[in-house]
């Protein structure tokens, strides 16, 4: 076959004809533009008029940064720098800089302990951002908080190493009432702690029934509202003077009777020791080993904290809070308990009716009222826990749509393999629930640490306080503006873009669906 | 249950806070410090400088009271307030004393229950406008777009005064000078209105001073002083006295400079009063002889501190005006050291 084929073709060709270039309208440079940006009339209408605008706004902003001045001591220095040009004044951020980054009274020599505390934070996230790292790397995670606290506040070391070596003791107690010691003896121990406790909460309460009888005789029967206020103490304080023994006898029993399985008595237990030793160990412990061995740094109160590192404190901070919180309370409004789920809905949807500055303002103005002058209850605490219950109540709800975008088949399958609630919820709801849950997690803690600006409407000197107060109203830089605030949005968005940017190869790490 | 038990410990607290600010001057004393409220930044009133350190016309009110009373003028701690939270902030007990360019009113005085002490600046509410608007008087801005800060007592006077010309206006609310002087230069409104000491001092810093000029009007008294709580008078004494000792140290010529050694070589018996030298003025406040020397001492009589935060040889340029003392014609005045 193949001879006579020889034979009968003129010509065979063994080589392929070598490639040829495509043409010059299907590729290259000009085939882009032609498909991206002139692939039809109204296409090539919005690609000029699009280019019009970016040129011009080029054109206008590229002088202010090119002339922009980098050194002078004031804004009216700049101008005369400047001479009728336009030009940013760029040299207020370099004047400037600590006080962007730190604050302005946040002692000089001590800014390498916030450098420092930034630099540990990122090694202290690595473990529980990335999962390939050695897992013991997060015994340090663990760590990180009380350094950093004695890091950025100083003081002596020993504060914040005996409250971490108090909440380790509090984990050894729960461990051996709960699971190392046998039942004849939890049955000693339940009956110790059942008596303490029914005995402490009849006379707290016993407390309480006088306290509110002394606020209704103080209140007064004039007028409608407060004769009403006066009834309703009166009640309530008869209330609890008559069930003031039962409710103590009732709990007591209810600790003393849970000496088998040992739940709740070994909770009680290691609650009632971190208690006590909150109260009346942490400061003769940490003072005495201070007296031996002496590892100070130059205490820093919390007016004193500000710029960017008070808005990187809050949201680190209440971010990694209010994830746990919030699926405690997401967990807690799905429970079949009604008084537990009673108290969860209440929180989060009280808490959501109420906007953040509220929330802001009873922290810094009206608990002052409330607590006696001389208790220094930290603002950056209130704050804290402000910003914190306002976030946990978002993420509650964000995790909760997770909870119940899972199949009602997952829940059965749980059960049907014999696993308690604990098990089930650690093992197959809450990982599946917190997958689905991770944009809308992410989604809240970016808003959460812009939020964080909104301190400086209680004069807390934030970056946006920072700016807003001391720099744009200081003789040199007065109403200096665009050079600031950009500075201020350049930081959010480079933190901000990168949470982001992360949420989203986290997704497609997890992605274990199949679309 | 166990929130019962709170709240009651709550309102206890609540009363015993009441009860304790009957002791200001010793709280002071135990603290070691005095509690300043100050404002979160007007410049040459009260600003931070470069490294961090209160300076400004307020803040040296602030601390010549911490030199009467603890000995050393830095020994305060100032807490910043903002124009919502100056009340709150000294109505709680959280600051001893208030020292934030507040108006003098008689609601503030007499509903919020503070105690005005004196005033240390006579200011009044002013309008500034474009030149090119060839507006001559404030009452041809019927049916301008005014910028104004909201929560303060500028935002009552204005309209006050529209109302009372029968003039229209819309207003255009911002929260800080710093704002104000963007839409106002950038023409988001025609009339920028605020005290006459800020419209100065903005001015000042425009890049064309001379294309805005500022309405012969003023529309308000501003009497602008510090402030302390009512129901401790000995305190308010202690306030009031240091910042009468500023100016009268000015009348008689009692100087940062020479309030050390003038007691020995003054003939003048009051100088010999307000230095302690002869009487026994700082026994009745509960201070010590030498208090309103180290008052003085701190940053000068009242004429020094003026001229060295706000004068005219500083970038604000105020002229004294009717802060001028009262033998030149001026309305600061105190009562007499006897």
């Amino acid at each position: 076959m193949a001879d006579s084929k020889a034979q009968s073709v003129a010509f065979v060709r063994k080589t392929p004809i070598p490639q040829a270039p495509p043409p010059i309208s299907e590729a290259g440079p000009l085939a882009w533009i032609r498909t991206n940006l002139f692939s039809g009339v109204f296409n090539s209408i919005l690609t000029i008029i699009a280019f019009y605008v970016v040129i011009r706004f080029v054109m206008g902003v590229f002088p202010w940064f090119y002339n922009g001045v980098w050194d002078a001591s004031s804004i009216r220095e700049c101008k005369d720098k400047l001479d009728g040009l336009t030009g940013g004044c760029f040299a207020v951020l370099a004047d400037r800089w600590d006080h962007l980054l730190f604050g302005f009274s946040y002692p000089p020599e001590g800014y390498w302990r916030i450098v420092l505390s930034f630099v540990l934070l990122m090694v202290a996230a690595a473990p529980l951002l990335f999962a390939n790292l050695p897992r013991k790397m997060l015994y340090f995670t663990g760590f990180f908080p009380f350094l950093a606290y004695w890091l950025i506040w100083g003081g002596s070391i020993w504060v914040s190493m005996t409250l971490l070596a108090i909440i380790i003791a509090t984990g050894f107690i729960y461990r051996l009432v709960a699971i190392q010691i046998d039942v004849e003896m939890r049955k000693i121990v339940a009956m110790g702690i059942g008596a303490i406790c029914g005995v402490g909460l009849a006379y707290l309460l016993y407390l309480g029934a006088s306290e509110l009888s002394f606020i209704a005789g103080s209140i007064g029967t004039e007028g409608i509202v407060a004769l009403i206020a006066n009834k309703a103490f009166w009640a309530a304080s008869i209330f609890t003077y008559v069930f003031f023994i039962p409710m103590g006898i009732f709990i007591g029993y209810a600790i003393y009777n849970s000496y088998e399985d040992g739940g709740l008595v070994s909770v009680v237990a290691a609650l009632l020791f971190f208690g006590v030793a909150i109260s009346y160990l942490v400061g003769p412990i940490w003072m005495g080993v201070n007296f031996i061995l002496p590892i100070e740094l130059e205490a820093v109160a919390s007016r004193d904290m500000g710029g960017f590192m008070l808005n990187m404190v809050l949201g680190t901070v209440c971010v990694s809070l209010s994830i746990p919180l919030g699926i405690v309370l997401a967990l807690g409004r799905q429970s079949d308990m009604p008084l537990i789920k009673g108290v969860c809905v209440v929180f989060i949807e009280f808490i959501r009716g109420v906007p953040l500055i509220t929330l802001l303002f009873v922290a810094n103005v009206m608990l002052a009222y409330f607590l006696p002058p001389s208790s220094n209850f930290d603002l950056i605490l209130r704050v804290i826990i402000m910003i914190t219950m306002f976030s946990a109540a978002y993420i509650a709800e964000v995790i909760r749509g997770g909870l119940a975008a899972l199949p009602k088949g997952q829940y059965e399958a749980a059960d049907s393999l014999g696993l308690n609630y604990n098990q089930a919820t650690q093992l197959i709801i809450l990982p599946q629930a917190l997958k689905i849950s991770i944009p809308g997690i992410v989604n809240v803690a970016v808003g959460l640490f812009k939020d964080t600006t909104l301190v400086s409407i209680i004069s807390m000197f934030d970056l946006v306080g920072m700016i807003r107060g001391p720099i744009q109203n200081s003789t040199e830089w007065i109403s200096v503006y665009w050079e600031v605030y950009g500075f201020g949005a350049l930081l959010f968005f480079v933190v901000c873009y990168s949470i982001s940017q992360y949420s989203q190869w986290l997704e497609r790490q997890l992605a274990t669906d199949h679309r | 249950m166990k929130k019962s038990v709170f709240f009651g410990a709550l309102t206890v607290a609540g009363l015993m806070a009441g009860a304790s600010a009957a002791a200001t001057l010793d709280d002071v004393k135990a603290r070691g410090s005095l509690n300043c409220g100050v404002t979160t930044g007007v410049p040459g009133f009260a600003e931070p400088d470069a490294d961090g350190v209160w300076k400004g016309f307020d803040v040296a009110v602030c601390r010549a009271v911490a030199a009467a009373v603890l000995g050393d003028g830095s020994a305060v701690t100032f807490v910043p307030t903002t124009g919502k939270t100056r009340f709150t902030a000294l109505a709680s007990g959280e600051i001893d004393m208030l020292a934030r360019n507040t108006t003098w009113t008689f609601s503030r005085d007499v509903d919020l229950k503070f105690e005005f002490v004196g005033v240390n600046y006579y200011d009044g509410q002013g309008f500034m406008v474009p030149a090119e608007l060839g507006v001559s008087s404030a009452t041809e801005l019927d049916g301008a777009t005014v910028c104004i800060q909201t929560g303060t007592t500028t935002e009552l006077n204005l309209a006050d005064f529209f109302r009372s010309n029968g003039m229209s206006y819309e207003p255009v609310p911002i929260e800080t000078g710093a704002e104000a002087v963007q839409q106002f230069t950038a023409g988001a409104c025609d009339v920028y209105t605020t005290d006459r000491s800020a419209l100065a001092a903005q001015r000042a810093n425009f890049d064309t001073p001379s294309d805005y000029v500022v309405l012969p009007e003023i529309v308000s008294k501003e009497p602008l002083g510090p402030l302390v709580r009512h129901g401790d008078n000995e305190w308010g004494d202690i306030v009031r006295w240091t910042l009468n000792a500023l100016i009268t140290a000015e009348e008689l010529g009692v100087t940062a400079a020479n309030a050390g050694d003038i007691a020995g070589s003054s003939n003048n018996p009051e100088v010999k009063r307000l230095l302690g030298a002869e009487g026994s003025l700082g026994e009745m406040l509960g201070l010590d002889a030498e208090w309103a020397k180290r008052a003085i001492m701190v940053e000068g009589n009242y004429g020094e501190v003026f001229e060295n935060n706000i004068g005219e040889g500083t970038q604000i340029a105020l002229p004294r005006g009717v802060n001028a003392k009262w033998t030149d014609g001026g309305l600061i005045y105190s009562p007499p050291f006897r």
